[in-house]
């Protein structure tokens, strides 16, 4: 039993580890719907692709990991900012729906894309991390690093978000989109920043995974619905109900896959997921 | 200072200016009065270009504001106090006068433009890290205008800031308008509350129905039996 | 317009007498299968009712039939039954709450994605039963030379399966067409843009709402046991999740989702440009195996930019505008 207990506390463990690196997936994401009121469906595929540039620079160029994780979070910076100038732009004014299929095209265009380029081999950066014993405990070390890193990004964007002025511009626009102009913020400009921000956050989580996992062209699928359920169990824009809502949802994917299996795991955290709907439909923080 | 010549304007298909003309000088405070629905907003609105026009010509000290983007009318000097005052109600007192001076050019002149609003209206500093949100009606105008005044303006646009307030509190609020005149801004005003606007601008002009019905001077206006009779109900 | 519908039909119905061969053949079947299941998901679709579920119908029909089959002998027309019966459930245990709390749009999109999603995990995870993400494959009865067993619902012959699912295909086109036309349309057109103003006048608009959902699920599900029938192989990927969900959304789009025939268009639009490509490019095509996902993608994404009423909806508008007798 005290065995059990110990595996127990470090499944718990695990779930808050897990947790910071879920926080960070989901911040980006709800920073643009907070701000745009697009939901970025291809948003895990973004990732992908940054684990995929990292892979590339590192593995395949020879480029050390650091500057070939800086590039990663570049090229994805970049792809969020294209994204939102070719796609999102022309149907800003659309109906929502076509706004959350256009993003799902993109998941598959995405999706191919990494396919044609690198195959559907599994690939891995060839790190090895030796892992953190604690006690009778273990930790991995990647997972650690991912900790550490996502809740310093979390706190760079928040400063970011209160201290500078485009950061409190971008605040400011999802509360009164029309009035920005008087203001003397242009908010084409600022859907464009808060577009690559977001990308950049995509891109900092690719750096991370690309540590713990291997790379394979529908890895997005792996952890792109969990993400928006945590965003929308945070209530979608709210950035510190999704915060909230990773740990929670970290937590039954580490004590449920623990206790049973882990496809058990996510199955607890969806039907979690579903049964908050309707509970309250705006997401445990949401606001109306 | 500002020149408005024979401005059309409305929404879609819904036009509510026609034609109207009007002039404010270089420290001159005047009033657009007038009944709901005269199209006095829209008036503001096409000056800040958050509408565009469909006739006439804008023009700040001399330069068109045709070609101007709304969010560069700001740097002509041009602040516009939004009707329902639309802070925002998420930011703090001090983050909303923050986003007054967001162009690049009023940054540097933060501390010194957050002083002089504190100066004018020391509740805000007493409010300064409360969210808008939480503000009473007056303290909202107060924190709208001081969010306007942090760019710098030479022309200050004030819309309806009487709207929804207390007849003291609409009292208070026009003798800050007034003191704002007296710190040698260039104000222009749109008010339903002709009574107590006339007591605070010099000049005034009367719209009716998307057109200007009659202008003079505060007193001519508040002397002439029309308005007695249609709107001071005298 | 009658008649040419018509004359299309006879000549579709003659397909196997072509003499095609029998890849075209599956290819006609192919599009006849995901026509039906298309439009399946628009009977919902076009009310706004923008499911990212509909895998988990489709999960639900094809495994409860191979997994009775498999496990416990029963034939695959009470497994059939029995799937469409736990489909309609789903449905009433997702929907109901949904529309009594009026969850719409973005949220109901992907609340919906989270039941698709929930569907292919707990298939995934009762590996031991169904194979896990390997697939699983109906045992045969057609040893010892049968050509079809009734019973087992397996045909060797494809032209059975051809008329089979053309009979299927033309099914649920009457129920688009019957829910489209029936009293409770101008009901549901009021639901998809106004909500309260249906109230208003006194449309059960959570009844509505929710009927119209049972039957999309319940011909989703069908579609799942003809496809598990007719493939003799299904695994997780392909008849659940968030891939196979989004796929159904997108050909609907891509056909047009307010027209009967629109998500037909859509699937044969989708499954012929994959062949396209394939013919195309030819020895290229092995090595680029994602291309067609590519261009697929690409073209997603300019229709819904450009072409929002999808081929057929375009289509029929352009032909409307030159003539109105065209129609």
């Amino acid at each position: 039993m005290e065995v059990f207990d110990i595996f127990l506390l470090e499944a718990v463990l695990n779930g808050i580890l897990l947790g910071g690196l879920l926080a960070l997936l989901s911040l980006g994401l709800n920073l643009i719907f907070g701000v745009i009121d697009v939901v970025w469906i291809c948003y895990a595929e973004m990732i992908m692709i940054g684990m995929y540039a990292v892979y590339a620079l590192h593995v395949q160029q020879g480029w050390p990991l650091l500057a070939a994780m800086a590039a990663g979070i570049a090229i994805v910076a970049l792809l969020g900012a294209l994204m939102h100038q070719f796609i999102i732009r022309p149907v800003l004014s659309a109906e929502p729906i076509n706004q959350l299929l256009v993003t799902g095209g993109v998941l598959f265009f995405l999706q191919a894309a990494a396919t044609l380029a690198f195959g559907i081999e599994f690939k891995n950066l060839g790190v090895k991390l030796p892992p953190v014993a604690i006690g009778e405990m273990s930790f991995s070390m990647p997972r650690i690093i991912a900790f550490v890193v996502a809740v310093a990004g979390v706190a760079a964007t928040y400063l970011f978000l209160t201290r500078t002025y485009i950061g409190t511009a971008i605040r400011a626009i999802s509360q009164d989109r029309e009035i920005m102009p008087l203001v003397g913020v242009n908010p084409g400009r600022i859907f464009v920043v808060t577009s690559a921000l977001g990308g950049s956050l995509a891109g900092l989580s690719a750096c991370l995974l690309v540590l713990q996992y291997d790379i394979h062209p529908a890895i997005g699928l792996s952890f792109g619905p969990i993400t928006f359920l945590i965003c929308v169990l945070g209530g979608l824009g709210n950035m510190l109900g999704g915060l909230i809502a990773a740990f929670i949802f970290a937590q039954f994917i580490s004590v449920g896959g623990f206790v049973l299996a882990i496809e058990w795991g996510y199955v607890i955290a969806f039907v979690f997921f579903i049964a908050v709907m309707f509970w309250r439909p705006q997401g445990i923080l949401g606001g109306k | 200072m500002l020149s408005i010549s024979n401005v059309s304007a409305g929404y879609g298909s819904f036009r509510a200016l026609f034609g109207v003309s009007l002039e404010v000088k270089a420290g001159e405070s005047v009033a657009v009065i007038g009944p709901n629905g005269a199209g006095k907003t829209t008036l503001l609105r096409a000056i800040s270009k958050l509408i565009d026009l469909t006739g006439g010509e804008v023009t700040m000290e001399g330069r068109s504001l045709r070609q101007v983007a709304p969010h560069k009318v700001i740097a002509t000097g041009i602040a516009h106090v939004p009707e329902n005052r639309r802070l925002f109600p998420r930011l703090t007192v001090e983050e909303n006068l923050k986003m007054g001076s967001f162009p690049v050019s009023s940054r540097t002149r933060f501390p010194e433009k957050r002083k002089f609003v504190f100066d004018l209206f020391p509740r805000l500093e007493e409010r300064r890290n409360q969210l808008a949100g939480t503000l009473s009606g007056g303290e909202q105008q107060m924190c709208a205008i001081g969010r306007a005044l942090m760019s710098g303006p030479k022309l200050l646009l004030l819309d309806e800031p009487s709207a929804g307030l207390a007849p003291v509190v609409v009292q208070s609020i026009m003798q800050m308008v007034k003191r704002i005149c007296a710190e040698g801004y260039t104000v222009l005003i749109v008010e339903q509350n002709i009574r107590q606007v006339l007591k605070v601008v010099d000049r005034a002009y009367l719209l009716e129905t998307g057109r200007i019905k009659s202008s003079g001077t505060a007193a001519e206006l508040l002397a002439s039996a029309e308005i007695r009779k249609a709107y001071l109900g005298i | 317009m009658k008649i040419l519908l018509l004359a299309l039909l006879a000549l579709l119905a003659g397909t196997p007498f072509y003499g095609l061969g029998n890849y075209p053949l599956h290819l006609v079947i192919m599009c006849l299968l995901w026509g039906y299941v298309y439009t399946s998901w628009s009977i919902m679709g076009r009310l706004g009712l923008v499911s990212f579920g509909h895998g988990a119908f489709l999960g639900i029909g094809a495994y409860s039939v191979v997994m009775l089959w498999n496990h416990f002998g029963v034939s695959p027309w009470i497994g059939a039954i029995a799937g469409v019966i736990v489909s309609a459930l789903v449905a009433v245990i997702i929907g109901l709450p949904c529309f009594r709390f009026k969850i719409v749009g973005h949220y109901f999109a992907l609340v919906t994605l989270a039941l698709s999603e929930v569907t292919r995990l707990i298939i995934v995870a009762l590996r031991d039963q169904t194979g896990g993400s390997l697939g699983a494959t109906p045992n045969t009865a057609l040893a010892q030379g049968n050509a079809w067993s009734l019973g087992a619902l397996q045909f060797s012959d494809k032209v059975v399966w051809f008329y089979a699912i053309l009979v299927v295909w033309l099914a649920g086109l009457w129920v688009w067409a019957k829910v489209d036309r029936g009293m409770t349309r101008l009901a549901l057109e009021a639901i998809s843009h106004e909500e309260e103003a249906a109230a208003s006048i006194g449309i059960n608009v959570t009844r509505s709402k929710l009927f119209v959902t049972l039957i999309s699920a319940v011909m989703t599900s069908l579609g799942g046991v003809l496809y598990a029938q007719y493939q003799l192989y299904i695994n997780p990927e392909t008849v659940s999740g968030i891939g196979i969900s989004l796929q159904m959304v997108f050909g609907v789009i891509a056909g047009g989702m307010y027209v009967m025939l629109g998500p037909t268009v859509g699937a044969v639009f989708t499954l012929l440009l994959a062949e396209g490509l394939r013919l195309a490019l030819g020895d290229a095509f092995k090595q680029f195996p994602a291309l067609d996902l590519a261009v697929y993608g690409l073209m997603l994404v300019l229709f819904i930019i450009y072409l929002p009423k999808g081929i057929l909806g375009t289509a029929l508008e352009a032909l409307n505008k030159r003539g109105p007798a065209a129609r």
